[in-house]
């Protein structure tokens, strides 16, 4: 049997060079569309613009460098996933039977959400046209042309989203927006995840005076209302990019920290690590065992509750003139610009929070999803 | 409970005194010198002398902890100094503005417990029906919406387009004029949409949580056994399984005060309301260091209020919890 | 007969398939009787109690059957007719006394209710009534207890006080299900008086329900055995003791050291594990742990037939066994 069907299977590695065909040919319809689909999107971004694609290589902006690489990295990791998935099915032919593992059952659960699914293809979109923004922008961001002529232009084919008061395409405009805030976002809810954690940790890991004076702070810095904190922190220091990631950030770990300290704590006191314990076996290893299993699925959902929660307070900071200030669009202030011309250029205000909304709503299907998919219970026994 | 109450009062005094020292060294670590701030631009056209008695006066000729030291005092005697920008006494400013910001929190907590309760309860009640999906799905969307994106599309639409209700401001210009209940109308007029922005959201997260507490409520044994002796349905979820559901929304009450009066900041400001908010916003764009300690340090104060009268409410209407600490929570 | 069920079927309907918790299930309950129905934990004991008043929560529900109650089907009846039923006709005790009580009532509050409800009374009569029961059912200082709350009182009285607002409905019948299981070991043999003595007052039939046949010897006058889903063998106590016939029934009574000792031990006596309701043995499910059984009775489950004078049993090998 298998010596027979080898001269085939070179012949379908070969052909899922071509991101999703080896797929198709071997009937797994779904996975292959995917990946096709994606592949047509990157060849169809590619050649239209070919140009713009081939100056990244010649000017110095590095954004614009990025965005023209990782087209290209996108398209050798499809093909590189695709020969490899398939090899994979190939090899195990009819063995591939459901796996019972509960993160496979998280991610059946999670494909049978299609609201969740969706909101990840739209974040994912999000992501990928950030990035690739130097590329896919129709106008110069910035560029102001002869503003009595082209200011406050409605909607049309030409400015998908309208033009703003001093003329410049909104649609260009946003797609720099969704750069700043989409970054931001991210990485602001990676710096509080990460010093929530870390300082969780130590509280519960030293315990006794260390984990009080430690837990107090938290007490403290809890009793502000977030954005207010915010809102002192940019009025303290001149809030540019990197600083407004760190306000973000910094405000935002306490509530992470008393997770990770209650998780340790609970898990501290269970059975398995005093028994671990008492066979010489060192008990932080066994928490984190634990650890990760149990808090993997809040943390998960946490963090995608967060990008939302990073980029709304971004976005209302900006609003009101106290983060990303203008030129450098981000969504927050283009709502603001919006909001004074709101009696003659509804759309100024209109599509940056538009995009902003569908992003906050996507991240929050997302974490639901996750939330209804990922069963902490089912994790710990599978794992532990 | 008078014994629990003076003691509970006691143990935030720490918290305070923390929550002003927070504020106190991060204002202080600013960069720059906030004389500089004060005078604006003219700082060169000013006699050195004038401003040394200005250092003086708001005591900024001291060392850091002399300062720190007063600065606790002052404000434990409710003297917050005199903003920069207003020249006036801050807790002036702040007497004025509270009750404006009251009158948008308290009215957006009363929405968000009409709408969001009931929701709540008729979403879990119904589970799995069309309503509870709906209910489940739009308290997600309307809790992602941005308040500000919101505010401005409803005035776009309600005050712009349609003319029903005012875009801004707390009254009329002809409110001297009006009537008494012609005034009160005209006031309730005016917090129309500012309370809805701020109520919608907040309506949307209790809703969630409260279909959620119900269900769980509903899968308890006693809510079973009260089926198993013959109460109508009606009677079991009423009495039986609401109010166990209800008590633990208390301290979700208690929670929403931060995101409330963070809210509020931007409310306010986009509908010229003269609160808390809009002061605090306001002391960050000018830079007003004793506005902005006064503003954050009564946000926290705040809060802490807030938390402290859901924890006694809690231990009132739950037997489970007393006061002496008998079954800790 | 007080009760007569036949045929009785409740199933889950989960993601993961058909869970058939009671699958043709029929016996009866003689007018105050005791009759126990024992099993091991998770055979679906609780989910016969739940069905005989119609109950099931969701996703499962009672499939198939009748429940005649006083003659009259309970699975047909209005849901007045059958509000009056449960606590009135049929009162109910609950294996965890301690989840069964609304934790934010009073002890009095809850029992007025139940006689208010049933019995009509004012709110005064309905307060003099609730002393009596609770006195009734052995608390100490009755009229104190009325404004306790459940959290206040011991496993054991917690027990009483659900027994006396199982018994303030008037029941003709009262199920009880595991009313010992969760209480210390010194309390258990007084709830267990204290129901045989209510059963005397009052007259009612109880159908008590444990996984542990011990317990129910000296209270029950008849015993039947449950294997998941079915009930495989009838029989009054004294001849299912001397002479017990399913395989099912002996491994139980050899696992049990001494009559009405030795609680909440698992069946050592029995090798393997009980079988997971949603992939069950074909044929007769006890075949993968019964010694006699043989290749005749892998092909359907053996009907519950009589076997002598008042006893039943659903086994290939019974007469010979
Ligand atoms: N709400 C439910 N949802 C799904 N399955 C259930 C539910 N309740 C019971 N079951 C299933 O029905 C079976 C029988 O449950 P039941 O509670 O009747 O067991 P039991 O004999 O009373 O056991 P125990 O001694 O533990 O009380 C269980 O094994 C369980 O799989
Ligand atoms: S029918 Fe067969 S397998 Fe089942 S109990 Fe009887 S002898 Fe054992
Ligand atoms: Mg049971």
């Amino acid at each position: 049997m298998r010596e027979r069907n080898s001269d085939n299977h070179s012949s379908v590695l070969r052909l899922s060079l071509i991101p999703g065909l080896g797929h198709l040919v071997l009937g797994e319809r779904r996975r292959g569309v995917h990946l096709l689909a994606f592949a047509m999107i990157c060849v169809l971004i590619l050649t239209s613009t070919w140009e713009r694609f081939l100056e990244a290589f010649q000017g110095s902006a590095i954004d614009h460098w990025i965005a023209s690489l990782f087209l290209v990295a996108c398209l050798l990791s499809l093909s590189t996933f695709s020969v490899r998935d398939v090899r994979r099915l190939v090899t195990l032919g009819d063995e591939r039977v459901q796996s019972k593992s509960p993160l496979r059952i998280a991610l059946r659960r999670f494909q049978a959400n299609r609201l969740a699914v969706w909101s990840l293809y739209v974040i994912g979109a999000l992501y990928f046209i950030a990035i690739l923004t130097p590329l896919l922008t129709p106008y110069d961001p910035s560029a102001i042309e002869d503003v009595l002529e082209t200011r406050y232009l409605a909607p049309s084919t030409a400015h998908l989203f309208g033009t703003d008061e001093f003329g410049r395409d909104l649609f260009s405009r946003a797609m720099y927006g969704a750069r700043v805030s989409l970054s931001i976002g991210l990485l602001a809810m990676l710096i509080a995840k990460l010093v929530g954690t870390t300082y969780g940790s130590i509280a519960a890991y030293f315990g006794g005076v260390v984990d009080n004076v430690l837990m107090r702070i938290v007490d403290v810095i809890i009793a502000f209302p977030t954005f207010f904190l915010m809102l002192m922190l940019v009025g303290v220091f001149e809030a540019n990019l990197v600083v407004l990631v760190l306000i973000l950030g910094l405000t935002s770990w306490p509530g992470t920290a008393r997770f990770i300290r209650g998780e340790i704590l609970s898990l501290k006191e269970q059975e398995f690590t005093e028994s671990a314990r008492a066979i010489g076996l060192p008990a932080h290893l066994i928490i984190v065992r634990h650890l990760i299993p149990s808090a993997l699925s809040p943390v998960l959902v946490s963090a995608a509750l967060a990008v939302a929660g990073m980029i709304g307070a971004e976005a209302g900071l900006s609003f009101l003139g106290l983060g990303i200030r203008p030129p450098t669009p981000s969504w927050g202030n283009m709502v603001s610009a919006g909001s004074d011309a709101l009696l003659v250029a509804w759309w100024v205000a209109f599509f940056p929070g538009a995009l902003l909304t569908i992003t906050l709503i996507a991240f929050s299907l997302f974490a639901d999803g996750i939330r209804d998919a990922l069963d902490p219970k089912a994790l710990m026994q599978r794992f532990v | 409970m008078g014994w629990y109450i003076l003691k509970r009062l006691l143990q935030a005094i720490p918290l305070l005194l923390g929550i002003i020292t927070v504020t106190f060294f991060i204002v202080r670590l600013a960069p720059g010198d906030p004389m500089d701030i004060y005078l604006e631009e003219d700082r060169g056209q000013i006699d050195p002398q004038a401003i040394e008695l200005l250092r003086q006066k708001y005591g900024l000729d001291q060392p850091i902890h002399i300062q720190y030291v007063k600065w606790v005092a002052n404000v434990a005697r409710g003297d917050l100094g005199e903003s920069f920008r207003y020249r006036r006494p801050v807790s002036q400013l702040l007497a004025e503005a509270i009750p404006y910001t009251l009158q948008l929190t308290i009215l957006a907590v009363v929405l968000d417990a009409l709408i969001g309760i009931t929701l709540g309860i008729i979403s879990a009640v119904k589970q799995y029906s069309v309503l509870d999906k709906i209910v489940t799905l739009g308290s997600l969307v309307i809790y992602a919406i941005p308040g500000f994106w919101l505010a401005l599309m409803l005035v776009l639409v309600f005050s712009v387009n349609l003319g029903w209700f005012p875009t801004s401001q707390t009254r009329s210009m002809d409110y001297g004029f009006l009537s008494f209940s012609g005034k009160v109308l005209d006031r309730l007029w005016h917090l129309v949409l500012p309370v809805f922005v701020l109520g919608v959201a907040s309506a949307a997260s209790t809703a969630r949580y409260m279909r959620n507490r119900l269900l769980e409520v509903l899968n308890e044994e006693y809510v079973l056994s009260a089926r198993a002796r013959g109460f109508r349905e009606r009677v079991v979820i009423l009495n039986h399984a609401l109010r166990n559901a209800l008590i633990p929304i208390i301290t979700i009450y208690g929670m929403k005060l931060p995101f409330l009066l963070g809210g509020a900041a931007i409310i306010e400001s986009i509908f010229a309301w003269p609160g808390m908010g809009r002061l605090a916003v306001e002391a960050v764009s000018g830079r007003d260091y004793p506005l902005l300690m006064a503003t954050i340090t009564m946000g926290a104060v705040m809060t802490v209020f807030g938390n402290l009268l859901a924890d006694l409410t809690y231990v009132w209407v739950d037997p489970r919890v007393s006061y002496e600490g008998k079954k800790q929570r | 007969m007080l009760l007569n069920v036949q045929d009785l079927a409740s199933y889950f309907f989960l993601d993961e398939g058909e869970l058939k918790a009671v699958d043709g299930v029929s016996f009866h309950v003689d007018v105050k009787e005791t009759v126990a129905l024992v099993g091991e934990s998770g055979c679906g004991k609780t989910i016969v109690a739940l069905s005989l008043i119609n109950l099931i929560p969701p996703p499962g529900r009672v499939v198939r059957g009748r429940i005649l109650f006083d003659g009259r089907d309970l699975l047909r009846m209005e849901s007045d007719e059958l509000r009056q039923v449960r606590g009135g006709g049929i009162g109910m005790i609950f294996q965890e006394p301690g989840a069964a009580l609304n934790p934010i009532y009073t002890i009095g509050d809850q029992i007025t209710g139940v006689l208010r409800l049933h019995r009509s009374l004012g709110k005064h009569q309905a307060q003099k009534a609730a002393i009596e029961l609770l006195g009734e059912t052995g608390i100490p200082e009755p009229e104190k207890r009325m404004n306790a709350y459940p959290f206040e009182l011991s496993g054991g009285m917690q027990q009483r006080v659900l027994i006396a607002i199982a018994i303030s409905g008037r029941p003709k019948l009262l199920i009880a299900d595991e009313p010992t299981t969760a209480l210390d070991v010194t309390v258990q043999a007084d709830i267990l008086d204290l129901l045989a003595y209510l059963q005397e007052q009052y007259g009612m039939a109880i159908l008590l329900i444990s996984h542990d046949i011990g317990v129910v010897a000296d209270v029950a006058e008849r015993i039947m055995v449950m294997y998941p889903g079915k009930i495989v063998e009838i029989a009054d106590t004294e001849d299912l003791f001397r002479d017990p016939r399913h395989p099912y029934t002996k491994a139980l009574l050899s696992s049990v050291p001494r009559l009405g000792v030795g609680h909440n031990e698992p069946l050592k006596g029995i090798p393997g594990a009980v079988p997971d309701f949603l992939d069950l043995p074909s044929g007769c499910t006890f075949h993968p742990r019964c010694t006699i059984g043989d290749s005749s009775c892998t092909s359907e489950f053996p009907p519950l037939v009589d076997i002598g004078y008042r006893r039943k049993c659903a086994c290939y090998k019974a007469e010979t066994g």
